[in-house]
């Protein structure tokens, strides 16, 4: 009675907030179910088969891969398509969709143990782990910790986790069921300080690991390894057991034939071979707006998100093939991590020849980063205006760049042209 | 040949949390505008740490931080560079290990490198998160500025003085509304932004030590006091509206 009480007091204001304008209507409408049934997530999984996917970078759009691919035999899935990654989120995604026998759950780092106690979930994908919002994290060893305890604690999991990154080698390594994918590591240097025994973990130039201190932690074998050939243009998944998928992708990027691949795994796992779940993945052109082309100030753009040093790593590697203009803006509110020093770890050196417009509530600090990196720039604390300063800046019609962390990403997708 | 100014970046893999790593381009970038030859290096865990006359130290996790302050003990360079009149910035989890003694990740105490005479165990209250303003004490600089984020309590003996007394924030969090320690050419500090980035007078200081004394040139700082000016505005403000909430509940 309470549970119906919850799923259309979840709904009806969802349904509200969403024809009053108010946002897309997701965690309004998950706060007011959880208050009717505080058991509600629960409730709306149970009899279902539910994957959760997590980690610092890479799960909103791994979440939309795994259930496209869980789609590919005709099952009907749900899932929190728009990012809201907490139990609210959850909540109203699972509420709106009752038919569903299928859901996927991008899960923020910090909840995974909650929401997997919850919803007994057969599949958990872990992506990778890095620094990130650290005032509200503060560790990111206390994370791979809180997950490590999780999944011991949970035998009936299939954990498909990065072999290449050793925090989440050492959280997975708790878990009952573990299928390895080595899909590799850009930014290594939140995972040298081993984190089974306080010594140091060492890396090989083909991305293996071990710990040289002596505990004997090393990088678990494989089952699946992503490869890139032609200059990085071709991507495979190759399995141990002599299989080999090419992986052709919509969406651009290196990162995201790692999500691809690990999203197949977790997929393979649940009775979907994964040739057909990455020809399935193959339709998919944007997740939640990320490399949307819009006009914004009368100007083409490219959306981009970027939110932590390991995901602007392997961003700067994308945009650093175009010498176009770039805005960069960035933000510190709650959802984005109050303390944007992590801006000192970005390479922006890489950014010197080109147009660059600082914007967003922390663009002074900003400013500075880029200052000591050497990158001629302007700011512009409208990030609209700064699209427009950028575009004169550069040659008329040059499409954009325009790079964002959480919330000023999100404010740009919503702006109007 | 050897750089007229070298400055180090200790153990980036252990102690490169929280962005403190900034620091050292600062100081790099501040000496060679004003024609120093300065050459900035990174001192990775695994290899001895490098000759230099400035290094700096950055925030790590816990246990990251255990491995990091016993490498620098057994490795040495870093305390006898000290005593030969190197200049060192450290900061957060950097500050607990160059003083006396600090908390691992169970909390048991171990040993530091004695640079820096405070001692620092697990706070009793809730994790330090949040931006600082402070007036310097321990040299004379304009406020302090920088975000907190730790769960220790530093407690300073006679042999260091306090960098600074806090108007918003923790810092040391013993109770002293001190923050950070001074003791002869060596700062500690919870200041995190990178702290230089905020308070480039400090990076000015740091380097006139270095320097033995020398006067530097004034830079054109405007993007950095563009940047101390909001963070002021928004710590005051934060606490103005804060001040209207409690008078709200009451």
């Amino acid at each position: 009675m309470r549970f119906h009480l919850a799923v259309l007091t979840t709904r009806a204001v969802n349904a509200t907030s969403r024809r009053l304008g108010r946002g897309q209507g997701t965690v309004a409408g998950g706060r007011s179910g959880l208050k009717v049934d505080p058991r509600l997530l629960e409730h709306l999984t149970s009899g279902r088969e539910v994957s959760l996917v997590t980690g610092t970078n890479g799960k909103t759009t791994t979440t939309r891969l795994l259930a496209v691919a869980l789609g590919a035999r005709g099952d009907r899935v749900v899932s929190n398509e728009t990012g809201s990654n907490m139990p609210p989120g959850h909540v109203a995604a699972l509420a709106g969709d009752r038919r569903a026998t299928r859901a996927v759950l991008e899960v923020d780092e910090i909840y995974l143990p909650r929401v997997l106690a919850a919803t007994r979930a057969t599949c958990v994908v872990l992506l990778n782990l890095s620094r990130d919002q650290l005032d509200r994290t503060n560790e990111v060893r206390m994370v791979a910790g809180h997950w490590r305890a999780a999944l011991a604690a949970a035998p009936h999991v299939t954990v498909v986790a990065n072999a290449d990154d050793p925090l989440v080698a050492w959280a997975a390594g708790a878990a009952a069921r573990v299928r390895w994918v080595a899909v590799g590591l850009g930014w290594q240097l939140d995972a040298v300080g081993c984190p089974s025994c306080e010594g140091r973990i060492a890396f090989a130039a083909d991305g293996s690991w071990a710990c040289v201190t002596g505990c004997g932690f090393t990088r678990p074998a494989p089952a699946v390894t992503l490869t890139a050939t032609d200059h990085g243009t071709t991507f495979h998944g190759i399995w141990v057991d002599g299989r080999t998928e090419q992986i052709t992708l919509a969406l651009p990027g290196r990162f995201n034939y790692a999500n691809a691949l690990m999203a197949a795994v977790a997929a393979e796992a649940q009775g979907i071979d994964a040739g057909s779940a990455l020809g399935a993945m193959g339709s998919v052109d944007a997740v939640a707006g990320r490399f949307t082309t819009r006009m914004l100030a009368g100007v083409p753009t490219r959306l981009m998100l970027a939110k932590n040093p390991a995901g602007w790593g392997e961003l700067l590697d994308l945009v650093g093939q175009d010498d176009g203009p770039i805005v960069i803006s960035i933000n510190a509110r709650t959802a984005d991590g109050a303390d944007p020093s992590w801006l000192w770890d970005v390479p922006f050196e890489r950014l010197a020849a080109r147009v660059v417009v600082a914007t967003g509530d922390r663009c002074r600090d900003l400013s500075v980063r880029l200052r000591y990196a050497g990158v001629d720039h302007v700011m512009e604390t409208d990030p609209i205006s700064a699209v427009g300063a950028a575009a004169s800046a550069a040659d008329r019609d040059r499409c954009v760049d325009v790079i964002g962390n959480y919330t000023a990403f999100g404010e740009l997708l919503g702006a109007r042209a | 040949m050897t750089a007229a100014l070298r400055i180090v970046v200790v153990y980036p893999d252990l102690l490169g949390t929280y962005g403190d790593g900034g620091n050292g381009l600062i100081l790099a970038r501040r000496a060679q505008w004003r024609g120093v030859e300065a050459e900035l290096m990174q001192g990775p865990s695994d290899a001895p740490l490098p000759e230099a006359d400035i290094y700096c130290l950055g925030g790590g996790e816990d246990g990251p931080q255990v491995r990091a302050a016993r490498s620098l003990m057994e490795d040495g360079v870093l305390a006898r560079r000290v005593a030969e009149g190197a200049v060192v910035l450290a900061v957060c989890a950097g500050y607990q290990i160059v003083g006396k003694q600090f908390p691992g990740a169970d909390g048991a105490g171990h040993e530091g490198v004695g640079l820096l005479d405070v001692a620092t165990s697990k706070g009793a209250g809730p994790r330090a998160v949040g931006e600082v303003v402070a007036e310097a004490t321990g040299v004379s600089l304009p406020a302090l500025t920088g975000f907190e984020n730790h769960g220790g309590s530093t407690t300073l003996a006679p042999g260091a003085a306090p960098l600074a007394h806090v108007m918003k924030g923790t810092g040391n969090g013993d109770g002293t509304g001190t923050e950070g320690a001074v003791a002869g050419r060596v700062v500690g500090t919870y200041l995190h932004g990178p702290v230089l980035a905020r308070n480039p007078a400090l990076a000015d200081l740091l380097l006139a030590w270095a320097l033995d004394g020398a006067t530097l040139a004034p830079l054109d700082d405007h993007a950095e006091d563009a940047l101390r000016q909001e963070r002021f505005a928004a710590a005051s403000l934060r606490r103005a509206s804060r001040r209207v909430l409690s008078r709200r509940t009451k």
